[in-house]
């Protein structure tokens, strides 16, 4: 009696400040939070799915076109950003690596170094952004038109159509990236105050299940929309 | 249960996969493969390539392969379910007549 009444009185002593009331314990609460996360994330999968479904029918319908299109795209540049994210993916693991064995600097620097990466992703982007507005690749009423001559049995509409999905594709995963550095933001002030250790870096964790995810996209993203063609002519 | 804490070593074997990955799939898709191998064969193996990614990614960054039962149900069931989403509309769209792939002459005219 005695015993379980100190035992119960001990464990209740040594409970984590971030210990929820309706959770036994901080394992319990990690497990739940991840569990959580994963739900998140393949509701995402189905978001995305939609529109990877949409670029799915239309190249079946015009590979032609879809190749042409995708030629205009920067190689160069997609590539860049590939190496760029899936080194900010390393350096997120290791911001989660110092988290749970409660390095605190190190996850500072990490967390840092991921949002740079993040942010260089993102300005590469708005280049290419540019690019396609100086080059008159927006698929908008008056904004397109094709320079050169349209491939063999093309209209412009079909390529029109390229560049609809791979604006809506590219500006959603740019926006879930613009989202993921502001995630950063709020974990780089508590990482700084210290506030995760061995016990307590679940934040930490979740927000790396979600920047590992969007990395995962990119990965499909860059050979469907850039590398399609590049077999059949070329490209810039 | 008290959770599995990925070494540095394994991240940086990981990214080098990655890495090479992704300079294999630019590498490949440079070479017509459609003209030696079938037709698709391009986008098939850069599609392999990217699903090797994903899954390296997923196993190790995102700690899956150290996880629960139940988030490996909740994982495989989202594939599968996208899965559905693209069997379904596919086997529709291969048992209809297909929309018009001509240009309608009169929208064409117009963009002139």
């Amino acid at each position: 009696m005695d015993a379980a009444h100190t035992g119960a009185h001990g464990a209740h002593d040594s409970a984590h400040s971030a210990l929820q009331h309706h959770f036994d314990n901080m394992e319990q609460q990690r497990e739940a939070g991840n569990l959580g996360m994963w739900v998140f994330l393949i509701q995402e999968v189905m978001f995305f799915g939609g529109l990877f479904l949409a670029y799915t029918l239309y190249r079946a319908q015009y590979p032609a076109a879809f190749a042409a299109a995708s030629n205009h795209l920067n190689l160069t540049m997609g590539a860049i950003n590939t190496v760029v994210l899936i080194v900010s993916s390393l350096t997120m693991a290791l911001a989660v690596f110092y988290a749970q064995t409660g390095v605190r600097r190190a996850q500072v620097f990490f967390i840092i170094a991921t949002m740079l990466l993040g942010t260089t992703f993102l300005v590469i982007k708005a280049i290419e952004y540019y690019d396609k507005y100086r080059d008159h690749l927006i698929p908008a009423a008056g904004m397109f038109k094709w320079e050169g001559e349209l491939p063999h049995g093309v209209a412009e509409q079909h390529l029109q159509m390229f560049y609809w999905i791979y604006f809506a594709m590219t500006g959603l995963h740019a926006l879930h990236m613009i989202i993921g550095l502001g995630i950063m933001t709020w974990l780089l002030y508590h990482a700084w105050r210290g506030r995760f250790s061995p016990e307590y870096h679940a934040p930490v964790e979740i927000s790396g299940l979600y920047w590992h995810f969007v990395d995962i996209v990119w990965i499909f993203l860059f050979p469907l929309l850039y590398l399609l063609g590049r077999h059949v002519g070329g490209g810039h | 249960m008290s959770e599995h804490i990925v070494s540095r070593r394994v991240y940086f074997v990981i990214f080098g996969a990655l890495m090479v990955g992704t300079l294999l799939t630019v590498w490949v898709a440079n070479k017509d493969l459609d003209n030696v191998l079938f037709h698709g064969a391009n986008t098939v193996i850069a599609l392999t390539i990217a699903v090797i990614k994903a899954t390296l990614v997923v196993l190790y960054f995102m700690h899956v392969r150290y996880s629960s039962r139940l988030i490996w149900v909740i994982v495989v069931s989202g594939f599968f379910w996208i899965g559905i989403m693209f069997a379904l509309t596919f086997s529709d769209y291969a048992t209809r007549p297909p929309l018009t792939t001509e240009q309608p002459p009169a929208r064409n005219e117009r963009l002139k």
